[in-house]
C-alpha cells in the first residue's frame, strides 16, 4: 500500500509523486517518540548519580578505590565484550550496563581487595550474573550482586570484617574495625556474657556519633560509608526516575522499623538510626536495589520489594554469621519479583474487565 | 492522573483562521464512516445530486447516512481503502461548474450567522435526536460513534451531565481549537440542544489550559445559558472519553463500558456545532474542520473541507509538501493512521493530516525490555504495558488477559516513553487479535 499506488497522471503530480513515494511508509502509531530517552541514557543517569560516590570513595580510600572501581569497570567491559562474542551477538558494551554493572561491584567490595577478586568479581557478575541468561533484560539476579556473592563464598579471608582493618596504612579510617562489625561483636559478646553492659558501652563509644557516619569518616566497603554522598546520588536518581524511589523508601522505612525492634530487644548494640546510616544499607537501598532489571515493575511491588529488602537485611545482620545482610537480601528478594509482579498488577482504571474468570 | 507531554507544536496552525477548501473536482463519500452498520447506496451511477441530498441510507440503529457534499453527478461505485485498514464501498461525486455554496457563503452557512440559545424549548427531544439521525451525526473527535444512539434516552439509564469535549490533546491538531474560537455559538447552541435531548442536568465544556483563549471565546458565547466552561490540565490524553470524566467528574467508565454507565454523554466540541446546524437550519453533516500540519507540509492550515474529498486536494490547497515529507497521518501522532498514499477521501471522523518529516519519525533500534517501568508511570489506564505486549508477542493470551489488555484504549503513551523503542502499542494490538473469541 505504501509505495504501489497509482498517482494522478498530471504532471505536476507525478513530479511531486516520485518525489515523496519512495519514502513514504505506512507504520502504527504512536508516529513520534521521546528520542533523547534510550536505555544508554538511563545508564549513564545512573553513573551521574554514582559519581558522589565514586569522589567520596576516592577521598577516603585514594588510590585503593580508583584501582578498585577502574579494574571492575575495565574487567566488566572485557567480559561483556567476551560473552557477546562467545553468544555470537552484536557487542553491547554500549548500552552502559556493563559500566553501571562494574562500578557498582567495585563500591561494594573492601579497600583491600586483592585484584584478583575485583577482576573474578566481574567476570562472574557479567557471565553467571547476565550472559547466560540472556543478556541486559534477561537476568533474574542483580548481576553485580551475583559478582560479589560469588568472590564473597570463594575468599571469605580476603573478603571478612578483617581484611578491612591494618594498621599499617596511612590512611585513618582503615585502622579501625567497620562499624557494623564492632556492633555485631559487642551485641554477640553481650549476649554470650562475656561482657558487662559498662564494657559494651565503652566499647561502642566510636561509633555513637551518628555524624561520622553520615559524612562516611569511617571504615567499610568502598562505596558504603558515607550516607550523605549516596543520599545525594540517590535523590537525583529518584527525581530523574532513574530510579524508582518507593523501593528505597522502602527499605529505609522497614529497615527503621525492624532495627528499632531489635534494638528495643537488646538484639543489636546499633539504634535503628545507626543501622540506617552504617554499613551499605543506603547504598544497597538507591544503587543496588533499584536495578530495575531485577526489581518489580509496579509502584506497589516496589514498595514491597523495598520493605522486604529492609526487612532481610536488618533479619541478617542481627541474626547471620554477617555483619551485613544488604548482598543477600536483595539476591533474595530479586528471587521474588515474578511473584510481586503477579500479586501487584492494578487495577486498571474502571475496574477489569468484565469477563468469565478462569478458575 | 497519568499521561504524557509530547512537544504539542500547536502553533504551527493555531493562529490559521479556518479556510475554505475550494469546491474539488471529485469527491468520493464512503459508505462506512461510522461505528455501526454499512450505509447502502441510494442513488445509480450518473444520478445528478445536490448538496445535502443522501447518498447512502443508514441500516440499522447504530448506523448513520452520509449525504453529498457538493453538488455534482454520482459515479459508479468503487472501493477505498479508509486510513483504519478498512476498505470500504465508496460514491464518487463529480462536481457540477455550479455550486450553491463556496467560500464565504459555505463558512457562513456551516459555522456563521446567528446562532439563538434562547426559546429552545419548543424543541422536542425526540425532533431533536431525529434531526441528529437524519443529518448523519457521528462524533467528530475520531471514534465517529453515531451521535443520536449517544442522545437518545433510556428509563434505565438516565443522563445526568453532558460534557463537550474541546481538550484536542493529540499534537499538531488544531481543529477543534479554531472552532472554538472562531464559531463558539453554534457549539453552544448544539451544546443546549443535546443537552435538551439527552436529558442531562448540566453540561460542562471542558477544554485543556494551553487554549484558554479558546475557553474565553467560549465564556463569553455560553453567558447566561448555564453552561459551564472547564479548563483542565494540559496533557496528553486528557481527551480521552475515561480519562475526561475521571478529571472533571471524579468518576470512572468501567472498562467495557461507555461513559453512558456513570450518567454521563460526552460529545466533541465539532459534534456539538453539528448538532445545531442540523436541528436549527435542518442541514446534513457535509463538512467538518480539518487541520493540516507538520513539519512536511509547506503551510499548516485549517481547513472546512467537504467529506469525501481527497486529502490530496486538502494537501494541494496548503501549499504541497516539502521534499523531506515521509509519513501522512490521518490525525494526530499519537493516535492516527498512516496512509499510504494521500488519494484516500476525507471522513467524517478525521480530524487532521500531519505530515511528518524523514528526521521525525526515525526510530531507534528496538531493544530488550531493562523493565524500567516507564510505560507503567505513564499509562493513563494504570496498566502494566510491557507485561501485556509481551504476553501478546509470546501468544500468553491467558498472561495478557490478567495483565487486562482488553482495557487499553492504545493511546500510545508507553510507546512514547519507552526507552527501549518497543513498539507496544503494535503488539498489545496484536495481543487483541489473538485473543480467544467470545
Amino acid at each position: 500500500m505504501a509505495e504501489g499506488k497509482a498517482e494522478k497522471p498530471d504532471a505536476a503530480a507525478t513530479a511531486e509523486s516520485k518525489q515523496e513515494a519512495p519514502a513514504v511508509r505506512v507504520a502504527p502509531s504512536p508516529h513520534i517518540s521521546k528520542t533523547a530517552l534510550t536505555t544508554r541514557w538511563m545508564m549513564s543517569d545512573v553513573l551521574v548519580g554514582l559519581a558522589p560516590v565514586v569522589a567520596m570513595a576516592v577521598v577516603l580510600f585514594r588510590w585503593y578505590a580508583v584501582v578498585q572501581i577502574g579494574l571492575c569497570v575495565l574487567t566488566c567491559l572485557v567480559a561483556e565484550t567476551l560473552f557477546c562474542w562467545m553468544r555470537r551477538r552484536p557487542t553491547s558494551i554500549d548500552d552502559g550496563s556493563a559500566v553501571v554493572t562494574g562500578a557498582i561491584l567495585g563500591l561494594s567490595l573492601p579497600w583491600s581487595a586483592p585484584w584478583h577478586i575485583a577482576v573474578i568479581g566481574s567476570v562472574v557478575a557479567i557471565g553467571l550474573g547476565k550472559a547466560v541468561f540472556g543478556g541486559l533484560g534477561y537476568n533474574i539476579f542483580n548481576p553485580a550482586m551475583v559478582g560479589r556473592a560469588f568472590v564473597m563464598l570463594s575468599f571469605a579471608r580476603e573478603l571478612g570484617a578483617s581484611a578491612y582493618v591494618t594498621d599499617r596504612s596511612q590512611l585513618d579510617v582503615v585502622t579501625q574495625a567497620t562499624p557494623l562489625t564492632i556492633a555485631k561483636k559487642v551485641a554477640a559478646d553481650l549476649a554470650a556474657g562475656a561482657i558487662t553492659v559498662g564494657d559494651a558501652q565503652v566499647q561502642m563509644e566510636s561509633t555513637r556519633q551518628l555524624w561520622p557516619l553520615f559524612l562516611g569518616n569511617v571504615n567499610g566497603s568502598l562505596g558504603e560509608t558515607s550516607a550523605l554522598a549516596v543520599l545525594i546520588g540517590g535523590l537525583y536518581l529518584c527525581l530523574r526516575r532513574s530510579a524508582s524511589w518507593e523501593i528505597p523508601a522502602g527499605v529505609i522505612l522497614s529497615g527503621l522499623v525492624l532495627a528499632g525492634a531489635a534494638d528495643r530487644l537488646g538484639l543489636t548494640a546499633f539504634t535503628a538510626l545507626h543501622h540506617v546510616v552504617s554499613g551499605s544499607l543506603l547504598f544497597g537501598a538507591f544503587f543496588i536495589a533499584t536495578d530495575p532489571v531485577t526489581s518489580p515493575l509496579t509502584a506497589r511491588g516496589k514498595f514491597l520489594f523495598g520493605l522486604g529488602v529492609g526487612v532481610l537485611l536488618v533479619l541478617l545482620r542481627v541474626f547471620s554469621g554477617y555483619p551485613e545482610g544488604v548482598m543477600f537480601a536483595v539476591l533474595l528478594m530479586n528471587a521474588t519479583t515474578p511473584l510481586l509482579n503477579r500479586w501487584t498488577i492494578p487495577r486498571p482504571v474502571g475496574g477489569p474487565a468484565p469477563q468469565p474468570e478462569k478458575a | 492522573m497519568r499521561g504524557v507531554h509530547p512537544p504539542e507544536r500547536k502553533d504551527l496552525a493555531e493562529r490559521a483562521p479556518i479556510e475554505v477548501l475550494p469546491t474539488p473536482a471529485e469527491v468520493r463519500i464512503a459508505l462506512l464512516q461510522h461505528l455501526g452498520a454499512p450505509c447502502e447506496a441510494v442513488h445509480k451511477p450518473r444520478t445528478d445530486v445536490a448538496l445535502g441530498d443522501v447518498v447512502g441510507e443508514a441500516k440499522g440503529f447504530v448506523s448513520a447516512p452520509v449525504h453529498a457534499s457538493i453538488s455534482g453527478t454520482t459515479g459508479r461505485m468503487s472501493v477505498a481503502t479508509l486510513p483504519n485498514g478498512r476498505h470500504v464501498a465508496v460514491v464518487p461525486i463529480r462536481a457540477a461548474e455550479e455550486q450553491p455554496l463556496s467560500d464565504r457563503a459555505l463558512f457562513d452557512d456551516v459555522l456563521g450567522g446567528e446562532w439563538p440559545t434562547a426559546g429552545l424549548e419548543q424543541c422536542e427531544p425526540e425532533q431533536i435526536v431525529d434531526a441528529v439521525r437524519e443529518a448523519g451525526l457521528v462524533g467528530l473527535g475520531g471514534a465517529a460513534f453515531p451521535t443520536h444512539v449517544k442522545l437518545t434516552r433510556n428509563e434505565d439509564r438516565p443522563i445526568r451531565t453532558l460534557l463537550i469535549n474541546g481538550c484536542e490533546c493529540e499534537p499538531y491538531l488544531t481543529a477543534d481549537y479554531a472552532l472554538m474560537m472562531e464559531a463558539p455559538k453554534p457549539i453552544v447552541a448544539g451544546a443546549l440542544l443535546a443537552q435538551r435531548a439527552a436529558g442531562a442536568s448540566e453540561v460542562i465544556i471542558c477544554t485543556e489550559d494551553n487554549k484558554r483563549e479558546a475557553a474565553e471565546s467560549l465564556r463569553q458565547a455560553a453567558e447566561g445559558t448555564g453552561i459551564e466552561v472547564r479548563v483542565l490540565k494540559t496533557k496528553y490524553p486528557q481527551g480521552g472519553e475515561k480519562q475526561l470524566t475521571v478529571a472533571v467528574l471524579g468518576r470512572e467508565v468501567p472498562t467495557g463500558g461507555l461513559p453512558l454507565d456513570i450518567g454521563a454523554v460526552v460529545l466533541n466540541v465539532g459534534t456539538a456545532a453539528a448538532t445545531a446546524r442540523a436541528v436549527m437550519r435542518g442541514k446534513p453533516l457535509t463538512h467538518r474542520v480539518l487541520t493540516v500540519s507538520g513539519a512536511g507540509i509547506r503551510q499548516a492550515k485549517n481547513l472546512l473541507v467537504p467529506v469525501g474529498a481527497s486529502y490530496r486536494d486538502v494537501v494541494d490547497c496548503c501549499g504541497g509538501l516539502i521534499p523531506e515529507a515521509a509519513r501522512f497521518v490521518a490525525g494526530g501522532p499519537m493516535m492516527g493512521f498512516t496512509i499510504g498514499s494521500l488519494d484516500v477521501p476525507v471522513t467524517k471522523g478525521a480530524s487532521g493530516l500531519t505530515v511528518l518529516t524523514q528526521a521525525e519519525v526515525r526510530k531507534a533500534e528496538e531493544t530488550t525490555c531493562v523493565r524500567c517501568g516507564r510505560c507503567v508511570d505513564v499509562c493513563p489506564l494504570n496498566l502494566v504495558p510491557t507485561k501485556i505486549a509481551m504476553a501478546s508477542k509470546a501468544n500468553d493470551m491467558e498472561l495478557a488477559q490478567r495483565h487486562h489488555i482488553t482495557a487499553c484504549m492504545e493511546c500510545g503513551c508507553c510507546a512514547y516513553v519507552c526507552p527501549a523503542s518497543i513498539p507496544l502499542v503494535q503488539l498489545i494490538r496484536l495481543g487483541k487479535v489473538r485473543l480467544p473469541k467470545g
